[in-house]
């Protein structure tokens, strides 16, 4: 035993020196890519395709080489696999759009310790805020839900679109203030119940705002939602170069999904640049002392009312953007999105993640968002397969059609998703990847220079 | 002018009044104890000094500004630095981050200058993280600069705490029981180390403390509380013969049966 466990450490430590890690994830990537690129519809393929971009995260090698590598799989090989199987591309989306909600939620709980329960209703505030300006909603207004004549105008161009993932930003940022100034001096459950009810709040203005004046439509929710417009040169462009990769020519509607997966991808990008910066600085800093205690935080000069509003703002902000783009490839809008369950299933995307850490709460989000949408639908649905088939599970000699219809994975998906919660938070209790503080360098002699 | 002064200064908890009509005085350069009893009111009367407590009555005038309604941060940037008597660190940061935290009144960077990553917030950083290592080294701590906080055994906790409270350049130092747990070198070596405080930095120093050895070695001055009063005031060598100490030490029944 002792000497499998010797070899084994051995091989790991191999793994992490040398040219190993560059032709493990070489190797990784290039399978997972030729997997789904022969199979488009195999849930197995995909899986292995996307867990390479963990490979590449986790093994030790040159920055330049990962951000190379990460850059062709995020801009070519994603889109062209992407538009070969739509679905694909949505789950990527998804991903993207979760993983920015996250690190945004991760701000005010991960980083500040304020338990945000209502977190979705800024992404709510940015996705009615271009639902309503990006639509024919304002001359809407006077009609009662279904009432309105067909022929309306659209209140603004759709290009405007880009302007509003800006101001998206900056009105979620001033509804985190207003709810961060009623619920400063609260802690802990009583912050966790008020920004629970404050969630319910946005919804239900939401659902309910359709009179006396029709401003959401509610229930019902608002549509068509405008996209901005797409030039000419770029649909061209990519069907040039990446036309015969993907085999078939590509319909605009596909080159949308496109730029809403690469806008996704930026907003991240500097969701993630923001938190960092913001985490190492004395703002940062500021917030994980009013995590760990209050009292000595405020006795060392924090003042603790600007310093939570700010971490509310910040958090909120980035919500507010990534409504905005919701909205936009939606092109529809309801109360539904923004339920309760969802605030809830971002905070289990940090939790799961890893509170605190950037690169956990992707992850995190990554994972939940391919357990709700493809693993267990893809389990389910083998499982129905194999009720029509003739085959029996073997040992027990029990014929899979004769399995009750209640035995439906898809049925049963948050029970699944609970229990996979559960393990985990006894096993990685910490997180999938545990936030790690900053190792500094330290000297005490200047360096002058 | 002192540094420090407070007149009247009352807190009532309820009917129960914690700390009453409190007179006093720190001039700039001292170090002064104040001892008493437990629950003879020394800790909420830190507290109200340093606005976690907002007092009934009184003034407290620090350095020429009222504290009065002022919160704890706004008194804490005016130079008012303090430790606590059960440990406070930010157990899951480093401890050089916990003495950064510290200097947050001090640094001048600004939300738009992080994102940015300027050059003078790139430099203030780097300055405030050497400053941070030569205050952890003159507490007498050596290479724990990346360990978590709370991994740091009891005595290199108190220490942070210390390193902690002179990062912001106080010029009052409040210390609540500093030596509480810690054992006779210890004890001998934070002496040691408030001295060198004050001597070599001019801090002022006010501490509670419990630890008589601590007080009469340290202090230049003493003032006893009980029961939310002070008592009396004096010099070490006043205080050990001082009869309305004593008594309430030892209480009134065992003067009398001796």
């Amino acid at each position: 035993m002792k000497t499998t466990s010797i070899s084994l450490q051995d091989l790991l430590r191999r793994m992490q020196s040398g040219p190993f890690p560059y032709i493990l994830t070489l190797l990784h990537v290039m399978v997972g890519t030729y997997l789904v690129y022969v199979s488009p519809r195999s849930n197995i393929a995909f899986l292995i395709f996307i867990s390479s971009l963990l490979t590449l995260y986790a093994l030790k090698m040159n920055t330049t080489f990962k951000v190379a590598i990460g850059v062709a799989l995020a801009l070519v090989v994603m889109p062209v696999l992407g538009v070969r199987n739509i679905f694909y591309l949505e789950i990527l989306f998804q991903i993207c759009v979760f993983a920015a909600l996250a690190l945004g939620l991760n701000i005010v709980v991960g980083f500040a310790g304020l338990l945000d329960l209502g977190y979705v209703a800024f992404y709510a505030v940015g996705a009615y805020l271009w639902a309503f300006f990006g639509s024919q909603q304002f001359y809407v207004i006077p009609y009662a839900p279904g009432t309105q004549p067909a022929d309306l105008p659209f209140l603004l161009p759709g290009d405007v679109f880009y302007l509003f993932l800006f101001l998206g930003v900056i009105i979620a940022a001033i509804t985190g203030i207003l709810l961060g100034l009623p619920v400063l001096r609260l802690r802990g459950d009583y912050l966790a119940i008020v920004t629970l009810g404050f969630g319910e709040v946005i919804r239900v203005l939401a659902n309910n705002l359709d009179k006396p004046w029709n401003i959401t439509n509610g229930p019902q929710g608002i549509t068509p939602i405008q996209r901005p417009s797409l030039p000419q040169f770029a649909i061209d462009v990519f069907n040039r170069f990446l036309g015969p990769l993907i085999g078939h020519p590509v319909k605009d509607s596909d080159i949308y999904n496109v730029l809403f997966y690469l806008l996704a991808l930026l907003i991240i990008l500097v969701i993630i640049m923001v938190a960092r910066r913001l985490d190492d600085s004395k703002i940062g800093r500021a917030w994980t002392a009013i995590r760990e205690d209050e009292t000595a935080a405020i006795a060392m000069g924090i003042p603790l009312v600007r310093m939570k509003l700010a971490a509310f703002a910040a958090g909120a902000s980035f919500a507010g953007a990534m409504g905005v783009l919701f909205a936009a490839s939606r092109t529809f809008v309801s109360p539904e999105s923004f339920s309760f369950m969802q605030s809830i299933g971002v905070l289990t995307m940090v939790i799961l993640g890893g509170l605190g850490s950037i690169p956990g709460v992707i992850l995190g989000a990554a994972v939940v968002v391919l357990l709700n949408l493809q693993v267990l639908q893809g389990l389910s649905l083998y499982l129905s397969q194999l009720r029509q088939s003739d085959a029996v599970i073997p040992i027990v000699n029990f014929a899979w059609k004769n399995l009750s219809t209640q035995l439906d994975p898809a049925k049963y998906q948050r029970l699944l998703f609970g229990i996979i919660l559960i393990l985990m938070m006894i096993f990685r209790p910490a997180g999938l990847i545990p936030a790690a503080r900053r190792q500094r360098e330290l000297t005490s002699e200047e360096t002058g220079d | 002018m002192a540094l420090l002064e407070t007149s009247g200064v009352t807190k009532r908890f309820g009917g129960l009044t914690a700390v009453m009509k409190m007179d006093f005085k720190i001039e700039k350069g001292e170090i002064l104890s104040i001892i008493g009893p437990n629950g003879a009111g020394k800790t909420t009367f830190f507290n109200a000094l340093t606005g976690i407590y907002r007092p009934e009555e009184g003034q407290i005038i620090f350095n020429g500004h009222n504290l009065i309604g002022l919160r704890p941060d706004q008194i804490a940037a005016l130079g008012i630095a303090r430790t606590f008597q059960n440990i406070r660190l930010f157990g899951s940061m480093t401890v050089i981050e916990n003495i950064l935290v510290g200097m947050h009144t001090r640094l001048k960077q600004s939300p738009v200058h992080a994102l940015f990553r300027t050059k003078a917030f790139v430099e203030e950083e780097r300055e405030a993280e050497v400053r941070a290592t030569q205050l952890m080294e003159y507490v007498g701590l050596k290479d724990v600069g990346n360990e978590l906080a709370r991994n740091l055994p009891y005595g290199g906790q108190r220490r942070v705490e210390i390193a902690r409270a002179l990062a912001a350049n106080p010029a009052l130092l409040l210390l609540d029981e500093p030596t509480a747990g810690m054992n006779p070198q210890e004890t001998a070596e934070a002496i040691k180390l408030f001295r060198r405080i004050r001597d070599e930095k001019g801090i002022t120093i006010l501490l509670i403390e419990h630890d008589m050895r601590v007080v009469m070695n340290l202090s230049e001055r003493i003032s006893v509380m009980d029961y939310g009063e002070k008592i009396a005031e004096g010099t070490p060598e006043q205080i050990r013969t001082n009869q309305r100490v004593i008594e309430a030490y030892l209480g009134r029944e065992a003067l009398r049966q001796n």
